[in-house]
Parts: structure tokens; sequence; C-alpha cells
């Protein structure tokens, strides 16, 4: 396919045209700003070749390319951000010219100014909490039959002193059977006990946090692999603060910080607010069960 | 506990991680109807990444840390 498309990063609010100073967009590209109805485009000229539909369908599950993609996105929207309010759209929205654009801006006007009325003078910040790890006295919580463990039940009585039991072992082939469910069973309750416990850590942080914040929304907790992190993930979350609230809201995460020894938070910011665009998706303060999936 | 907080406004000290910069571009931002891609809006951007990640995954794990 030739030809070429307009990709739209972003729409911002009385914002310098210096400001953007030649930033370079997705694949290379040079941003520069459409303006209309007193606000301004941030857009780039792509190929079809990359962004038509079907390279697009294709691209997005390339990782490299998304990635590639997904920060060359985030640079522009960021550094307008810095530089006046800046309402981020959504990743591979394009329009056939710059016209076009021109025309969105008008037609959505209204829209946008009511995303600049919550977004202006805010900025987003994102906090992650990791349970610590904590030492168990018992087994390891995989409890399925240890290698050795007959399968049978009960031929082999008291072969193995299976590691980490708690109640002694009763003599006999019934005893082993009745020991070893009663010790599964208590496993189960430890480790529905241990996530309570967690969900528990997770909604009080964010009720603490929620107070000094304008709005919160959730994410899913991250997989570990990708966050690099082997310690659960119990919240996730993204919060909306005044730009005058932001020394507060990190001075409330230290506090936490060094009150919960068992939890981890890590802070990240100060993002566009990417994620307080639609006012509708704002989550309420979470149950207990709402973080860790 | 340890707070990271990584501020610097036009200077950040690294690069934000991309499980982050995912959360946030994936799901969040003004969605408009645009002009080539409108089934775009259709797809369900979140999925579509995650197939990716879930691929990159497997593909860049060693064999040895999957098991």
């Amino acid at each position: 396919m030739t030809g070429t498309a307009v990709y739209l990063y972003g729409v911002a609010r009385g914002l310098d045209p210096d400001a953007l100073g030649g930033a370079e967009g997705v694949a290379g590209t040079t941003v520069r700003g459409v303006v209309a109805g007193g606000l301004t485009a941030l857009v780039s000229t792509v190929r079809l070749e990359d962004y038509g539909e079907a390279a697009l369908r294709a691209n997005l599950e390339d990782l490299a390319w998304l990635e590639a993609t997904a920060r060359a996105h985030h640079e522009v929207v960021d550094r307008a951000a810095h530089a006046a309010p800046t309402a981020p759209v959504r990743i591979a929205t394009l329009y056939r010219d710059d016209a076009r654009v021109a025309e969105v801006l008008t037609e959505e006007g209204a829209r946008f100014g009511a995303v600049f009325d919550r977004i202006t003078g805010r900025s987003e910040w994102g906090v992650k909490a990791y349970a610590r790890a904590v030492p168990t006295t018992a087994a390891p919580t995989t409890a399925g039959p240890e290698p050795g463990h007959d399968p049978g039940g009960g031929l082999v009585s008291r072969a193995e002193p299976l590691t980490g039991t708690h109640a002694p072992t009763p003599a006999g082939a019934a005893g082993v059977g009745t020991a070893y469910l009663r010790r599964r069973q208590d496993e189960r309750r430890r480790r529905a006990e241990a996530e309570r416990r967690v969900a528990e850590r997770a909604a009080a942080v964010h009720a603490e946090l929620a107070d000094h914040a304008v709005a919160a929304r959730h994410h899913p907790a991250q997989d570990p692999r990708l966050s690099g992190r082997p310690d659960p993930q119990i919240l996730n979350v993204s919060y909306l603060l005044d730009d005058e609230q932001a020394p507060g809201f990190e001075a409330v995460v230290r506090a936490l910080a060094e009150r919960m020894t068992d939890v981890e938070v890590e802070v990240t910011g100060p993002w566009p607010p990417y994620s307080f665009i639609d006012t509708g998706e704002t989550t309420p303060p979470p149950g207990p069960r709402d973080a860790p999936r | 506990m340890t707070a990271v907080l990584d501020t610097g406004p036009g200077a950040p000290a690294e690069r934000v991680a991309l499980v982050d910069l995912l959360d946030r571009l994936l799901s969040g931002g003004v969605v408009i109807t645009g002009d080539l891609v409108i089934s775009i809006a259709e797809i369900d951007l979140v999925h579509v990444s995650l197939r990716a990640l879930v691929t990159a995954v497997r593909d860049g794990l060693d064999p040895e840390e999957e098991q």
C-alpha cells in the first residue's frame, strides 16, 4: 500500500508551538501542530504501509513495534504535557490529512473542553505495591504429592517423613492419609488467610492515597514476568493529583512505606493524564478484593 | 519498604517501564474515531497487546525459567 496518513498523538490547549521543537514521533517522523478552535493537535505524517489497517493489526502484535510506537507516542505527549495541558489520544488514531484533523478539533471541541477542565493543572501518578515475601514456617505452597509418596496411599506407612508437618503423624495407614488431608486443608486455609491479609493491605494503602488525590483508577496487576518482580503485585493504581498535591502525596507514600514493612511501594510519575480521560472510567474506592488478580 | 520516586520533568532518569506505559497507552487516552482505520476502535487493544506480550515473554525467556 502506498500513501500517507496523519497520526494523532494528543491535543493541547494553549501550547507554544516552540515547545514541540522538532520532536520526533513514531517511525522517526517529525511532529507538528495543527491548530483549530483554540486547540493544537500534535500530529505527524506516517506511511500507510506501516499504519494502514491490515499493517496495524499485524504490527500491534509485534512487541518490538508496539514498544517503539508506544515510546514515541509517549515522548510526544509527555513533552507537550510539560508545556501545556495535554489530552493524550488513544494510540493508533489516524486521519487522512491535516484538514480532517482540524475538522475533528472543531467537531470535538466541547468534549475536549470537558477533558481539559478535568486535567488542567493536574498529573497522573502511578503507585504499585508488592507484598514482600514473608518467611513462612509451612511447607512449600504447592501441595501435590511429593516424589516418592505412594500415590495409592497408605501402603508406605511413614516411610517418608514429609517435610513441614506440624501435627505429629499418627501411626497407621489411615493416619497418614488423614494427616495428609489435614495438612492440605491447613495449607489452603493459610493461603486464603494470607491472600485476605494482602488484599487488606492493598485496600489500606489505596484508601490512604485516594484521600490525597482527585481521582483514582485501577489497572490490572502486572504479570511478574513483565514487571520483572517476583513478589506478588497487590496494587496497580493511577492517581490524578492537583499539581500542588504532589509533594504531600509523596510524603504520604513515604510515611506508608515506613509503617508497612511487609509492603514495597513504587511510585512513577508525573504521567500525562492517560488514565483520566473518561470520567466514567474512574473507579470508586475498591473493595478488599479489587486489586489482586 | 522502598518508595521510588522518579520525577524531573522532561528528564527521566531512566526510561519508563514498558509495562507501565502499556497500562496507560492501551486503555487510556481520548478515543476518537479515525478516518483510515475505523475498525481499529473495535479492536480490543488490550487483548492485542497481551497476545504480543505473551508471545514475547514466551520467546524471550530461557526454557528453564519457563518451567
